[in-house]
């Protein structure tokens, strides 16, 4: 193929990525049994996902900054403090722009809990409970579940090392998991729906998130999970479990999921 | 407070006679609170000046308990293990182990704890030094952005190792995190010419002992106890070459040396020396005359000697494997006059191999 067609048929890709940028792409996940990671209490947790339709990349800076500007009151220095707190998108040039010229393919970090839920709801869509999360995020390229492949677990729990310092990398740098969805394990922290929750035995009040769970995050951690050496799920569980939903951290972002006939 | 503090004296003295009344080695005046020692913290709050490692805090001439304030921020930080390594370090303050704290027997702690705001994860401490449930680990959680404090009281002398307990702690003592903190007897200890604070940890990278690069955590390696560095404050050289420890002959050295582990037992040992006082466990009890002390992740020994002739001594991990491949070598360096009293070379060379005839001046047996 000539040079100069190739050329045009990128920008033309390029034009539809920038398109679907605004507007974020659902995909299929089907539904199945599925153990959790995490334990309720002692006992193994079996859930029965339905399937459910899930933003196939987190939610863009770009695509958040549109939202703030159509819906105001989420804007920085406008929204009530009820939800969300000083660090809320502190890292944007303006309420309104992020001013990072990697914006439509950067995550969206900095985002509490209520406004990752006022996002999704803007779409008619929800914060993933964590079974949904867990469920996709447990997926590879060509397995359902990929969980106790040792090798993946070690190149995840290094690519969240080695974002140490470093403000979060670019969506879709790498292959997409066999229901199409990116970035779901190495670039950021994803809220939940459930997050105040996500200790089954913890009281689950959001106004304390992890109030009730400190102690099985510290020494007795390792009761908490099916499978303790699952060092990297163990970090994520870590990190968003000490979260209030008035949190907003420069690592965590968010994805929404939706029921699977929903149109776009 | 105050009856809650009284319980906790009154506990701590009933401790105190029943191991006065009942062991071997009774628990020495100024270990441990009495009302006398312990009672309310008098005097302005101190802020406590915190030294990076090997530095250690001036010994406490104060005599009357304190409340002391310790600022400390957790830090994820790119730095050197080795030469041309690097490595995503989780730390206090920076530097592996974080700074050390010393504080006297009765005074009241309080630990401040910033987790930085470009950190990912969240953060907390546990002071061994802390008799309270998770040593302040469930008190000091801390997402990055956010600080959180509480306060203890010393009750017991000793060393003691810190380190973050957020899940999963392996992964986040074997990043580094982790320090020491001494509280001195009443008295304090005795009193030596330097001060020394070392602490072994073990590091499991991707890469081969000294493979280049930035290099990420092991997890296989984690789960196996394998480490592929065994190292003296937080890297490869800490305390060698230009880093070297110094001290003249005839002067008394005293090592704070913790482990923080993960995994590893440490067996401390300086080549070319012998212990002259040892809190093997950084207790009150004394031991004398000790070649090499087994320090568990956790744990930590005061050591003391009297450096008697000069040279380049090495601080090792006598486990061999260690020292000589996976980086668990110090120096200290002494100057001063040779003593060949003590120590001097007699004769190296060559000898006749068995069969020869003898040496025509070598005295022959009778016997």
């Amino acid at each position: 193929m000539p040079r100069v067609p190739t050329i045009v048929l990128l920008t033309l890709l390029l034009a539809q990525v920038a398109c679907a940028g605004g507007a974020p792409r659902f995909v299929p996940v089907s539904g199945g049994r599925f153990v959790s990671s995490l334990l309720d209490g002692t006992r193994t947790v079996t859930v029965r996902v339905a399937p459910f339709a899930m933003m196939e990349e987190p939610v863009t800076e770009a695509q958040f900054a549109a939202f703030v500007r159509h819906h105001p009151r989420w804007q920085r220095g406008r929204i009530t403090p009820l939800f969300a707190g000083p660090q809320y998108l502190a890292g944007w040039r303006t309420p309104t722009d992020p001013g990072d010229a990697g914006a439509a393919r950067r995550p969206v970090t900095g985002v509490s809990w209520f406004a990752a839920r006022a996002y999704c709801d803007s779409l008619h869509a929800e914060l993933p409970n964590w079974y949904q999360w867990e469920y996709a995020a447990a997926a590879d390229a060509t397995h359902h579940d990929a969980r106790a492949d040792t090798a993946r677990r070690n190149a995840i729990l290094a690519a969240l090392m080695h974002a140490t310092g470093q403000r979060p990398g670019l969506i879709g740098r790498r292959p997409a998991n066999l229901y199409g969805l990116r970035d779901l394990n190495r670039l950021i922290w994803e809220w939940v729906g459930d997050v105040g929750a996500l200790f089954p035995e913890a009281d689950g009040d959001l106004g304390s998130a992890g109030s009730g769970s400190v102690l099985r995050l510290c020494g007795g951690a390792a009761l908490a999970f099916r499978d303790p050496s699952d060092y990297a799920l163990a970090e994520r569980v870590a990190a968003l479990s000490m979260l209030a939903p008035t949190d907003a951290s420069p690592f965590v972002g968010f994805r929404c999921v939706r029921n699977p006939g929903a149109n776009p | 407070m105050k009856r809650i503090l009284a319980t906790a004296i009154a506990l701590a003295l009933g401790a105190a006679g029943f191991a006065g009344s009942t062991h071997a080695s009774p628990l020495p005046a100024g270990w441990t609170c009495t009302p006398a020692l312990c009672g309310a913290p008098q005097g302005k709050p101190i802020v406590e000046h915190l030294l990076p490692p090997p530095e250690v805090p001036p010994p406490i001439t104060r005599r009357y308990p304190a409340t002391v304030i310790v600022n400390l921020e957790a830090k994820e930080v790119v730095g050197k293990l080795a030469d041309g390594v690097k490595y995503d370090f989780y730390t206090f303050d920076g530097t592996v182990p974080g700074p050390m704290i010393r504080v006297r027997v009765g005074d009241t702690v309080e630990i401040r704890l910033k987790n930085a705001h470009s950190d990912h994860m969240p953060h907390n401490i546990d002071l061994h030094a802390v008799m309270g449930v998770g040593g302040g680990a469930a008190n000091s959680i801390v997402i990055p952005g956010h600080e959180a404090a509480f306060a203890f009281k010393a009750l017991h002398a000793g060393l003691y190792v810190y380190h973050c307990a957020m899940a999963p702690a392996a992964v986040h003592i074997a990043n580094g995190m982790y320090g020491a903190i001494l509280v001195e007897p009443a008295d304090g200890l005795p009193k030596v010419d330097k001060e020394f604070y070392v602490m072994q940890g073990e590091f499991y990278t991707k890469g081969a002992y000294m493979q280049p690069g930035l290099q990420p955590l092991d997890m296989t390696k984690l789960l196996d106890e394998q480490p592929t560095y065994v190292v003296f404050n937080g890297r490869v050289g800490s305390l060698t070459g230009e880093h070297a420890l110094r001290a003249k002959e005839g002067q008394t050295v005293r090592f704070f040396f913790s482990n923080g582990g993960p995994n590893l037992t440490s067996s401390f040992h300086m080549i070319g020396g012998i212990w002259n006082t040892v809190w093997p466990w950084g207790g009150s009890n004394e031991d004398h005359n000790v070649q090499t002390i087994s320090v568990p992740p956790g744990g930590s020994t005061i050591a003391d000697m009297k450096l008697v002739v000069p040279g380049t001594f090495m601080l090792v991990d006598h486990a061999a494997v260690r020292m000589f491949n996976k980086g668990a070598l110090g120096q200290l360096v002494v100057s001063g006059p040779e003593q060949p009293d003590l120590y001097r070379r007699l004769w190296n060379k060559p000898f006749p191999p068995s069969g020869t005839s003898p040496a025509p001046a070598a005295a022959s047996s009778t016997h």
